[in-house]
């Protein structure tokens, strides 16, 4: 080895403290990119390969019943590859040794061969006997959840009929990566499930011989879904179709977009800002080792070492911090790449394994990593290449410090010397500070950006679950019932309170632009699902309106007070023009809410209801569940307190994962922002300081000029990070907001206060590190050396 | 008379600072021979280490013409006045400047790992009386120690001209003397052209010539008949 690089190899050992604290926060930077990156190609190649593999549908639609004569035309449609109709279904499920019931989603399989579309992988057994009427697959999540293994049985209210069912197999299907059950808002795989049973079955237990209510089309390569869908909806419009949809608003297609997108946004915005501050602090304590290093600098120019030979040694120092952020960064992503593939497989049903990161992201990473310091570090390794030989030999001229108007302000407000010298050093290096500042900004923003989730999900939470829908269950009917009904759920064991609702799938229409929604309809008054206003007080939708969500208003670009087209999919599928009259914000859906009486009206009915909102006793909820497993016309039933309870247990389990994670890195932030300003600080100020030790000064007089500047620049980092911290909140809410939910902007000052708090304690104690080794400076030592 | 291997025509430095002007050589002209041992003199500020920096290639005239041998260095390049020194200057300075985060050894390596035909940096630490403390770091030796591993760094190129900036200053009576009992064994044993700066005037007894230096100029040139050997020299 050579000898230069012997003292590279020595410099980094001394520099080891410094070094490794830049490289934990280069290490973050190369973590995330890791994760999310890695995670964002792993979702997406595996999502693209399974929907290959399986051929999963581009076009979906649901009708009442239509003839499977009508089959020969819609495979005539332009662009159609192939089709596959079914009959489709819910059913009430009674699973031995629960008491609560679950609902389940029967779907046919066909007769003669495997389906052409939506093909279900098959994990365990087989698929059921053309001819059996009891056999059933059933998907796995929902088998894992109750133990099910094949040869076991469990009932279903099939229309009125209860029936036993035999599992023979468990599949998984690429169209419920995501499963989550009709009124739920987070995945239940306990109390939902995927059921296919044989054709002849399905016909038979929903009265479809001779007809199917579900297709899904596949098209040929290059082929725009609109005009398929046009066409299909004309030929399905006389059978009770509804709107056909495209993979955008498939439910389990949709929600996995969503996290596609979070990871891809997540990738942009955050890998840079830890990239940024480490090229900055490589950048900081470079300039300062080259200042230290000059007349060595000079030494090996005098010897006859190349600008070249010099810089590239400097870049080196830099190099090994990146090697070694870029290892822990390795390491770490490696490890959040698998704590996060666990989480998705929590939520997502993949068949195969498919976390895993391929070998060109930790290139890139690592690259990124190193590329960045480099940066950092070229600038003062150029200054080390033209220092010229002669100057590099001499010291350092002394900084020159001038007069100024501040300096004036200062002595007028007659500030201990001491303090004057912790400002005047401030203002001698004013993009120093600034950017010493900065860094410990972002730190303050990370945590603040980690925090406001909490507060958006508590606020989702208070809206979606206390304030809007404040029922303990929902009963979900098959199809719209007359409100008598209301009557008999009050009969049912442990009903307190029950109040009707009705809801219709729409297109809604505004000029060119046009969007899928349900409508909602609910009496006035109602007092279990309520429609809120922005300061949280219910909104009674007068007759003759409709209230809006503010997102469905920005699709369609419209303000109350004009006009929209409401073309409805369901009922009598009649068109209307409607008034828009209030838009309310919304965290859940895209919502449209009509007046319950006024939408009988429009319907010409008398009136229906598509769920009953019910509050419950909680001591008779088995008896309650005993009473729906027998009961045919009811189909579902959502529990609402089930709903809060995974929702928030699934919350607070991530969010506790994601703060620790983002405080961690605001305390990596701040110590490697802190130490390595204060060594800086130190190694710059030893003379002076060690002066003012032998003039007199005590060991706490001295440190609070260095401990001083630091908790300075600390305090004015605060305001720069709550600005930060704010601005990275709005663009997670606005860039995570879809059409499946929206994150508020919430801003809580004790979340501010909170994160300033970590950020200054960890500040303190990098700089308190720092001052133990001031209190040890050798006085004479330091007087001594020559610079 | 031996032959010359520097000379310089008229060369001035200025060094501007503000409107200030500071000639720091005003035009010296002057002609460095060939194993030679040559003493500079002169009070600090008189322009003996501009004249050296300019010499070993550290640094420009603003003014004037600089030979080494038949090679101008005048508007020598940056590359090329670093191929120069690396093929043949050594340097040896008053604070010796060591690289304190390498060994003895490996600081006399920082140079053999680069000249063309370099002796062993062992070898070069022997010749300065070092070879068992080679595995020492600057902070585990004596000032004149490390002024002697800063003087096998220089050696060990094997350089034609060995360009000594105040060796002895920062050292006592006793150890300096050792130092330049090296010098001038290096300067016997291998006929290296040595120039040494000092402001202090017993050191001048030692060499063959002596160059007095007063603000920026020549002021007297001397050669001393009889050389006293430095274990003579006391101050």
């Amino acid at each position: 080895m050579q000898a230069i690089d012997q003292k590279l190899l020595r410099d980094f050992k001394r520099l080891w403290v410094q070094a490794v604290a830049i490289a934990l926060v280069l290490a973050c930077g190369v973590a995330i990119l890791l994760t999310s990156v890695g995670m964002y190609n792993a979702l997406s190649e595996t999502r693209l390969a399974y929907y290959e593999r399986n051929r999963f549908a581009d076009v979906f639609a649901e009708t009442t019943r239509a003839p499977l004569s009508l089959l020969p035309e819609i495979a005539q449609i332009d662009g159609v590859q192939s089709i596959e109709a079914r009959i489709s279904g819910f059913a009430i499920l009674d699973i031995p040794g629960r008491t609560r019931t679950a609902v389940g989603h029967i779907l046919s399989y066909p007769e003669t061969a495997e389906p052409v579309l939506n093909v279900p992988l098959l994990l365990s057994g087989r698929f059921p006997d053309p001819a059996s009427t009891d056999e059933v697959v059933v998907n796995a999540p929902f088998a894992q959840e109750h133990g099910f293994a094949p040869g076991d049985t469990f009932s279903a209210n099939l229309e009125g009929q209860k029936r036993e069912l035999v599992i023979v197999g468990t599949v998984l299907s690429p169209e419920f990566i995501y499963t989550i059950g009709p009124g739920a808002l987070m995945p239940d795989n306990a109390a939902f499930g995927i059921i296919w049973m044989s054709e002849r079955a399905a016909a038979a237990a929903f009265d479809m011989t001779g007809a199917f209510n579900n297709i899904t089309l596949s098209l040929t390569a290059g082929f725009r879904p609109e005009p398929v869908i046009d066409a299909l909806d004309t030929l399905l419009e006389p059978f009770g179709g509804r709107r056909a949809y495209d993979r955008a608003t498939q439910v389990s297609d949709a929600f996995l977009d969503a996290e596609i997108n979070q990871l891809k946004g997540m990738a942009a915005i955050l890998p840079p800002i830890f990239f940024g501050i480490s090229g900055f602090l490589v950048s900081m304590v470079m300039s300062r080792i080259i200042t230290l290093e000059r007349s060595e600098i000079g030494l090996l120019k005098a010897i006859g070492y190349s600008n070249t030979e010099i810089c590239l040694h400097y870049l080196m120092l830099a190099g090994l911090i990146a090697v070694v952020g870029v290892g822990l960064g390795w390491i770490a992503g490696t490890a959040l790449a698998q704590s996060t593939a666990r989480q998705y497989a929590e939520f997502f049903d993949f068949p195969y394994v498919i976390f895993r990161v391929s070998y060109w992201v930790y290139a890139a990473a690592g690259l990124a990593g190193i590329a960045t310091t480099s940066l950092g570090a070229a600038q003062a390794a150029m200054k080390a290449a033209r220092l010229a030989p002669a100057v590099a030999m001499q010291p350092p001229a002394p900084p020159r410090f001038k007069r100024s108007l501040i300096d004036d302000a200062m002595a007028r407000m007659r500030l201990a010397q001491s303090t004057v010298m912790i400002l005047r050093s401030l203002l001698r290096w004013p993009l120093r500070s600034f950017l010493t500042s900065m860094g410990l900004a972002l730190a303050v923003a990370s945590v603040i950006a980690a925090t406001f989730i909490n507060d958006a999900l508590d606020e989702i939470v208070e809206r979606a679950f206390f304030q809007t829908n404040r029922q303990d269950a929902m009963l979900l009917f098959a199809e719209d019932v007359p409100e008598a009904v209301l009557e008999d759920v009050r009969n049912l064991p442990g009903v307190l309170q029950a109040e009707s609702q009705q809801f219709h799938a729409a297109i809604l229409r505004h000029g060119y632009l046009s969007k899928r929604s349900a409508v909602e309809a609910r009496r006035a008054g109602t007092d279990l699902s309520r429609v809120l206003d922005s300061d949280g007080l219910p909104v009674d939708v007068p007759p003759g309106g409709i209230v809006l969500s503010d997102r469905l208003a920005a699709h369609l670009d419209v303000q109350p007070g004009e006009k929209i087209e409401v073309a409805f999919l369901t009922g009598k599928r009649e068109t209307f023009d409607i008034t828009v009259t209030e838009l309310v914000g919304l965290h859940f859906g895209l919502g449209a809410y009509m007046d319950f009486e006024y939408m009988n009206a429009l319907f010409r009915q008398a009136p229906r209801v598509s769920t009953v909102n019910v509050t419950l006793d909680e001591n008779e909820t088995d008896a309650l569940h005993a009473v729906i497993k027998e009961t045919p016309r009811i189909t579902g039933i959502v529990e609402m307190n089930e709903n809060r309870r995974s929702f928030q247990e699934t919350i607070e389990e991530n969010i506790v994962v994601m703060n620790s994670i983002y405080i961690a890195v605001a305390v990596l932030i701040t110590i490697g922002v802190t130490y390595n300003a204060a060594r800086i600080q130190l190694s710059e100020r030893a003379r002076e300081l060690a002066s003012l030790r032998i003039l007199g000064f005590g060991r706490g007089e001295v440190s609070y000029i260095l401990v001083g500047e630091m908790m300075l620049i600390a305090l004015v980092a605060q305001p720069f990070g709550w600005a930060i911290g704010a601005y990275i909140a709005f663009l997670m809410s606005s860039n995570f907001t879809s059409d499946l939910y929206q994150i508020p902007l919430v801003l809580n000052p004790a979340r501010f206060s909170f994160a300033s708090l970590v950020v200054l304690g960890a500040a303190l104690g990098s700089a308190l590190i720092v001052r133990r080794r001031l209190d040890r400076l050798d006085l004479v030592a330091v007087m001594k050396t020559r610079e | 008379m031996a032959d010359i291997i520097f000379r310089t025509e008229g060369i001035t430095k200025v060094y501007e600072t503000g409107e200030v002007k500071v000639y720091a050589l005003a035009g010296v002209d002057l002609a460095l021979y060939k194993s030679e041992l040559t003493v500079l003199l002169g009070p600090s500020g008189s322009g003996k280490s501009t004249l050296l920096n300019i010499l070993g290639g550290l640094d420009h005239a603003t003014d004037g013409r600089v030979w080494f041998e038949d090679t101008e260095l005048t508007d020598m390049s940056d590359r090329g006045l670093t191929k120069y020194r690396r093929d043949h200057v050594g340097f040896v300075f008053q604070f010796y400047n060591l690289v304190p985060s390498l060994t003895a050894r490996e600081n006399v390596q920082l140079v053999t790992d680069v000249a063309p035909d370099p002796m062993p940096a062992e070898e070069a630490l022997d010749l300065v009386g070092l070879g068992k403390r080679m595995d020492h770091f600057p902070s585990e030796m004596s000032g004149g120690e490390q002024q002697r591993v800063a003087i096998a760094r220089a050696i060990a190129k094997r350089p034609q001209i060995l360009l000594c900036d105040e060796p002895t200053g920062a050292l006592d009576s006793t150890t300096g003397v050792q130092v330049l009992e090296v010098l001038r064994d290096i300067n016997e044993r291998f006929g290296t052209t040595t120039v040494v700066i000092t402001h202090n005037a017993e050191i001048q007894r030692m060499a063959h010539r002596v160059i007095f230096f007063q603000d920026g100029k020549i002021s007297e040139t001397r050669e001393n008949k009889d050389r006293l050997a430095p274990s003579e020299i006391v101050w």
